[in-house]
């Protein structure tokens, strides 16, 4: 159906491609070349070659102001523009070295891309191409050479040696393995447990200052983000551990309650939560007061408090986790506990007991 | 059609008087005796690149790359990949007191104490911003002039790892800081992580050196993000350039121009001034932006802790799309034999799998469809290529739909809207609007391809109308050149196949797909006849204007 630029039929049979009707038309070849003002005016050629020069004296002067700038208008010492140590004085020194350097490079650039454009030959050049595919008689070198090389090296007359070559080429990348699994520990049950878990009877504390919190102050309709008492800065693995124990208090009416079960692992109305969400673990930390709602800020899976934390819309698929709580003889608030099923995202064995 | 070597312009000998030259001349010669320079000048300064704007953006991709390497270098200087909990005691009064950790600190240090460490720092993450902007639009001028055709379909998929690594170097770039930002995205793709069956509790694990966050990811991250990833990119660009050259750059049609010449200019000395004047502009621009602009604040968002998140947490740009499926998802996930399966995100997972896949298979897709084995080296216009180009647009906008989708938090509180509404309205628009977008494209192309005809067989429409003794209208036509012309009437034709004969039942449906609705180029018969007929209205209008198709207004008035 169609051919090749040199005549050829098409290698793989058929084409869509449709013949040229009436051959197509005639390449009219390059039209007349016009010339620029900088061609024909000797004026304006003296004009162009001012300007290109001048934009490389002004790119001298922006790296007189970068480096000026560096000792002149620091951040935190010497600067001309604003007092010692201010943000002003920060925000001084970040635009006038920026611009200083700005203008050193741009005003290169623009000098050179003018003087191409202005000065230097603007007629269009032609250069052939040729296939990109090697000529007939180097792809017969080629192959040639490789078979040589096949033949020298025997491997068509010793299998033996490429049975025993291919075996061990790919057992090697299963060697990767050993070093890769250097890289953590296992699992194990890390992730069915917290905190909470490991250290039953804790106290539940404001998050922001560690101070246990009483049943009596938690207020109708508040939140509260909490961790547990013991969980302190000289807790190792403080970080994963708050990763896993991060927790949010809520107070429903208890007339609201849609959910007993949740409702009993709460005191009066008073329930905990996880804070992590189910869906791929940011931090829950939106709570809607009038609908009690609470809303996951990354990707908004919306979970209903009073319904034993279900999921109500997003792309989380299992309930918050909840927290037991009970009140101790002082009346703070308790853990006796840990979350009723893993926090977080799900993973693979999540449902499995560890 | 002339042919100009270019070569072979005729030297001037006063330059050769100069004493620079001459000392020039002594640095040639010792270096082409070591290696053998002359070679290297005679195969690559004359080369000819075409020029046209859309050629730069590959270019700015190169360019910004260069200036992540410079600022790069600049900030590793100072900046601190250690997990390590310190006390911040800098300038910043609002965070004096936290515990930090040394990454943090660092980061802090460089942009409030360092001389000249916010303009890096913030240079560094405009350029890399800039950088994935420039891949996208270079890869869709690519895309939609079928440049990717037959010699360049490996260049093709070179030029989609790039793109896959440069997100890969921005993630892990925007992770280093320890804010609470970057934190949060880490503990995303800890979550995702966790999400595939069997190995997915492992992979995090592994990944994080124990469990999330621990004290090993930003150090790993480091090194992926300063050596790994760069290392690899440098290669690819390297790849990148050097089938470049062999392949000779793709040129727009035009009159002169053929699929076996390159018409354009050299790359000594006009490219030498022109692209490396390029380079610093692009620089320019990027410092100018950083010395105006500020990106990353991210002492606002202060140290990461699992805790904390704040609403309108947006990863970079070009991250976005990733976090839109996560957003639009339902929650699907279900047990089997008590073990999970959380489709909520391996489909996310599966649709952008199936999103790059298509952009990198493309070329082959294409290739199979036309069955054309030729090499190309003129581009397409892309209205020539409805179909291609319709689904390049349709590409466009899931991916789109996406990136607004993880912005979804910000475009409810901006336009007062129910979030819920909003998410299902991008989980209808995922669906409905690429194939809108790709039957509006394909529809808006052919109308453009009738009217290109039109002009190529009529010329151009000068709303001059003149009324013949007989009281008929007809308006005077500017004919086209033979050089204007060329480019309307230069382009293939494709027509779909019958299946049988070699051809199977499949793609026959595929070339009716692509090539059902097609406009007829102008063949050389019917211009013939076009102007014989225009040939026959002039003379009707010299007749009645005398050759003077001045409007009586005009005639007055000049």
């Amino acid at each position: 159906m169609s051919n090749n630029h040199d005549g050829s039929t098409a290698a793989r049979g058929v084409t869509t491609v449709a013949p040229k009707e009436g051959g197509g038309f005639p390449n009219p070849g390059l039209p007349p070349h016009v010339h620029r003002q900088a061609d024909l005016h000797k004026s304006a050629e003296k004009r162009a070659e001012r300007v290109v020069a001048g934009m490389f004296l002004l790119s001298v002067i922006g790296t007189i102001v970068f480096i000026a700038a560096y000792f002149l208008v620091t951040p935190t010492g010497r600067n001309i523009f604003a007092e010692e140590g201010t943000p002003s004085a920060l925000w001084w020194s970040n635009l006038i070295t920026g611009l200083g350097l700005a203008v050193a490079v741009f005003f290169i650039g623009a000098a050179a891309v003018h003087w191409a454009k202005t000065l230097m030959p603007d007629e269009e050049m032609v250069e052939e191409r040729h296939d990109i595919r090697s000529s007939e008689e180097t792809r017969e070198v080629a192959v040639g050479i490789i078979n040589d090389g096949l033949e020298e090296s025997g491997i068509t007359r010793r299998p033996v040696i490429v049975t025993a070559m291919v075996a061990a080429l790919a057992a090697l990348p299963i060697a990767v393995l050993a070093p890769l699994s250097t890289l953590g520990p296992l699992p194990g049950n890390k992730l069915h447990h917290t905190f909470w878990g490991h250290n039953p009877g804790q106290r539940l504390a404001r998050d922001h200052d560690g101070t246990p919190i009483k049943l009596s102050d938690v207020a109708m309709n508040s939140i509260f983000h909490v961790m547990p008492e013991g969980l302190t800065h000289d807790t190792p693995h403080r970080m994963e551990e708050r990763a896993k124990a991060a927790a949010v208090i809520v107070r429903i009416d208890p007339k609201l309650a849609k959910n007993e079960e949740s409702m009993a692992m709460g005191v009066e109305g008073v329930l905990a939560f996880s804070k992590i969400c189910t869906h791929v673990g940011c931090p829950v930390a939106l709570y809607e007061q009038q609908t009690h709602h609470m809303l996951c800020p990354c990707h908004q899976s919306t979970f209903d408090v009073t319904d034993g934390a279900k999921v109500i819309f997003g792309p989380a698929h299992r309930p918050l986790p909840q927290l037991p709580i009970e009140v101790d003889d002082e009346g703070y608030l308790v853990a006796p506990g840990d979350f009723t099923e893993p926090i977080g995202p799900s993973f693979w064995n999540i449902h499995k007991d560890k | 059609m002339t042919t100009t070597t270019p070569s072979t312009r005729k030297q001037t000998s006063d330059l050769q008087d100069t004493r620079t030259y001459k000392l020039g001349a002594v640095g040639a010669d010792w270096l082409d005796q070591r290696v053998a320079g002359g070679g290297f000048v005679k195969f690559i300064a004359r080369k000819i690149f075409p020029d046209h704007w859309s050629f730069m953006f590959g270019e700015v991709a190169l360019y910004s790359f260069v200036i992540l390497l410079i600022s790069g270098t600049f900030l590793t200087m100072f900046f601190d990949p250690s997990m390590e909990e310190v006390i911040y005691d800098g300038p910043y009064t609002a965070l004096q007191g936290e515990t930090v950790s040394r990454a943090f600190a660092s980061t802090m240090e460089i942009s409030f104490e360092v001389k000249g460490g916010l303009l890096f720092r913030q240079m560094h993450h405009w350029s890399a911003l800039v950088f994935m902007v420039a891949i996208f639009v270079h890869m869709f001028r690519v895309f939609f002039t079928g440049a990717f055709r037959k010699p360049r379909e490996l260049n093709w998929l070179v030029g989609f790892a790039l793109m896959v690594l440069g997100m890969a170097a921005g993630f892990t770039g925007y992770s280093l800081p320890d804010d609470v930002l970057s934190g949060n995205g880490l503990r995303v793709i800890d979550g995702l992580m966790k999400a595939f069956p069997i190995v997915g509790s492992y992979m995090s694990l592994l990944f994080f050196g124990g469990e999330f966050p621990g004290t090993q990811i930003i150090p790993r991250l480091f090194t992926i993000h300063i050596l790994l990833v760069p290392a690899m990119i440098l290669a690819l660009i390297g790849i990148h350039m050097v089938l470049l050259v062999l392949h000779k750059h793709t040129q727009y049609p035009g009159p002169g121009r053929t699929e076996r010449n390159v018409v354009g200019f050299p790359v000594f000395p006009v490219y030498a001034a022109k692209a490396g004047g390029f380079f610093f502009l692009v620089f320019g621009i990027i410092t100018l932006i950083s010395a105006t602009t500020s990106i990353n604040a991210m002492w606002v968002y202060g140290p990461y802790d699992p805790s904390p998140v704040s609403a309108g947490s947006q990863p970079d740009w070009y991250m976005l799309w990733t976090d839109g499926g996560l957003r639009l998802i339902p929650g699907w996930e279900f047990t089997i034999f008590g073990y999970v399966i959380s489709l909520n995100m391996l489909i996310p997972f599966a649709v952008y799998g199936g999103l790059l896949g298509f952009l990198a298979l493309y070329p082959f897709i294409e290739a199979w469809v036309t069955g054309d084995d030729r090499e190309h080296h003129l581009n397409d216009l892309p209205y020539n290529t409805p179909v291609r180009t319709g689904l390049g647009v349709a590409w466009i906008v899931v991916y789109l739909i996406l990136a607004l989708a993880a912005t979804n938090d910000l475009i409810a509180i901006a336009l007062h809207m129910s979030i819920n509404d909003l998410t299902w309205a991008f989980r209808i628009g995922i669906f409905v609007a690429p194939v809108l977008a790709f039957y509006i494209t394909k529809r808006l192309c052919l109308s453009i391809q009738r009217q290109k005809r039109n002009l190529a067989l009529h010329g151009e429409e000068t709303s001059r109308i003149v009324r013949t003794e007989a009281g008929e209208m007809i308006e005077i036509h500017r004919p086209l050149t033979d050089y204007d012309r060329w480019v309307l009437v230069q382009h293939e034709d494709h027509r779909p196949l019958k299946a049988g004969k070699g051809v199977s039942a499949l793609r026959a449906k595929a070339t009716s797909f692509f090539f059902q609705d097609r406009i007829e180029p102008v063949t050389p018969a019917e211009l013939r006849e076009a102007l014989e007929h225009a040939g026959h209205e002039k003379h009707i209008i010299d007749g009645l204007t005398g050759g003077d198709y001045r409007t009586p207004y005009e005639k007055v008035v000049h």
